[in-house]
């Protein structure tokens, strides 16, 4: 990101009307959000055994990752301190429950009872002091506690971050750390300027299954692994994402065609210019090689 | 806002301890159909505090819930039924939630809360 928006004002202000349309009707913000989305909910490494979950999108913004997760079949609340940004995810009717709120206030959730969370590009807003009363590392220090407070034990939560520099990302991951989560982070395509994606994968109390990244002896800071899959010259480094992916492409319960096809029919009701359904509507495209 | 958020959601103003459940002051209430999975319900009913779904489906003008759900669920489904709407199809489109102890009123628009802190308050 050359201009960073956290530098430029405050989210809640930052993201008003213009940019809260702006950015839900760029097809390739909507593209890039869902693939970041897809990737975070395969790092939650959910059970897989068809049962719903009820999950958190922390900064769900217009709705764009919530709507990864029920294409997953998965139940979501969303928060977010951008009310232009919630009414948009009000007027394309996305399924999970929306909240105004400040993550840095801490979640207001109870003990133990969501199952899981995921964050798309909004956590490193909380690095910035917007006002006087604005102290980032006791803001990180509320949104992680009371994250690691509502969360089921053995559940993960999977930020997908852009700090501005080693200072925050070490902030970010120092906080979560002292509140109590294990894990570290993933980073995707390291080599790449471009296409380099970093996400903090974290798991609240007894580790069910182990993380993929490495961690020193202390289980204190954690190393970078080495993720990487170059897509333009078609050659992966990393087998075991690639594993990961085609299982989760196999999942029974992804909304297929019938989900598409509610959905479309809920925008036409609307009024909106919807293309037609075909026998194509909600197949899989191949792939452009 | 469906009672299952409000079943998690509590005051979240600081040195607040008698912070849920949040009274429920219905102004319009809808109701939304939602795809029944008794899989689903029967993940989440472990985590619910049950009086506080009963309350609350019956302030949003829905008195049907038992006083304490069956001990089995399984072959149950006229009580998975009335569980799955109080939970997932009742919406509080307008409305305030209150704080027990402060009085503090959430307002809720378009069907979401505004939890949002004033600064004494965090
Ligand atoms: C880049 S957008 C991403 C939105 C969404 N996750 C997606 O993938 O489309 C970042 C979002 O984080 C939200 N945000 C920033 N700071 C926040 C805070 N302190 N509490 C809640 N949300 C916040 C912004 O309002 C914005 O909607």
């Amino acid at each position: 990101m050359a201009n960073r928006p956290e530098l430029l004002a405050p989210p809640e202000i930052f993201y008003d009307e213009t940019e809260a349309r702006k950015y839900t009707s760029s097809s390739r913000i909507v593209e890039i959000q869902a693939r970041l989305s897809e990737r975070a909910l395969e790092l939650l490494a959910l059970p897989e055994d068809d049962v719903p979950r009820f999950l958190l999108d922390i900064g769900c913004g217009s709705g764009l990752s919530g709507e990864t997760i029920s294409e997953n079949g998965h139940h979501w609340i969303g928060l977010d301190i951008s009310a232009s940004m919630l009414n948009v995810a009000v007027e394309r009717e996305v399924e999970g429950d929306l909240l105004l709120g400040d993550m840095g206030q801490g979640l207001g959730l109870r003990s133990g009872v969501i199952d899981g969370a995921i964050s798309i590009s909004a956590v490193q807003w909380l690095c910035n002091a917007d006002k006087s009363c604005h102290e980032p590392r006791l803001r990180l220090k509320a949104f992680f506690g009371s994250l690691y407070r509502c969360l089921s034990r053995g559940a993960r939560a999977v930020f997908q971050v852009y700090p501005e520099n080693i200072a925050q990302r070490e902030l970010i991951l120092r906080q979560a750390l002292q509140a109590g989560f294990g894990g570290g982070l993933v980073v995707d395509y390291p080599h790449s300027t471009k296409k380099r994606k970093e996400f903090l994968v974290l798991t609240c109390g007894s580790i069910q299954t182990s993380i993929q990244t490495s961690k020193n002896e202390h289980g204190e800071s954690c190393s970078e692994d080495d993720f990487s899959e170059d897509e333009e010259s078609g050659t992966v480094s990393m087998s075991d994402r690639n594993r990961a992916r085609k299982r989760q492409k196999t999942k029974k319960n992804k909304k297929g065609r019938e989900w598409i096809l509610r959905k479309k029919e809920q925008s036409r009701r609307k009024g909106n210019d919807v293309p037609e359904d075909s026998k194509y509507t909600g197949r899989k495209r191949k792939s452009r090689f | 806002m469906r009672l299952i958020v409000h079943n998690m959601l509590s005051c979240n103003i600081r040195g607040v301890v008698n912070k849920f459940p949040l009274r429920i002051e219905p102004e319009k209430v809808i109701v939304k159909e939602v795809d029944f999975n008794p899989d689903f319900l029967k993940h989440m009913i472990a985590k619910i505090d049950w009086k506080a779904l009963v309350d609350g489906a019956r302030s949003m003008g829905y008195p049907e819930l038992p006083d304490h759900p069956p001990t089995t669920l399984e072959s149950d489904e006229s009580f998975l039924r009335k569980f799955h709407h109080s939970l997932l199809e009742l919406n509080l489109e307008e409305g305030s939630l209150v704080c027990p102890e402060t009085g503090r009123k959430f307002s809720v628009n378009k069907g979401i809360p505004n939890m949002l802190l004033h600064e004494d308050e965090v």
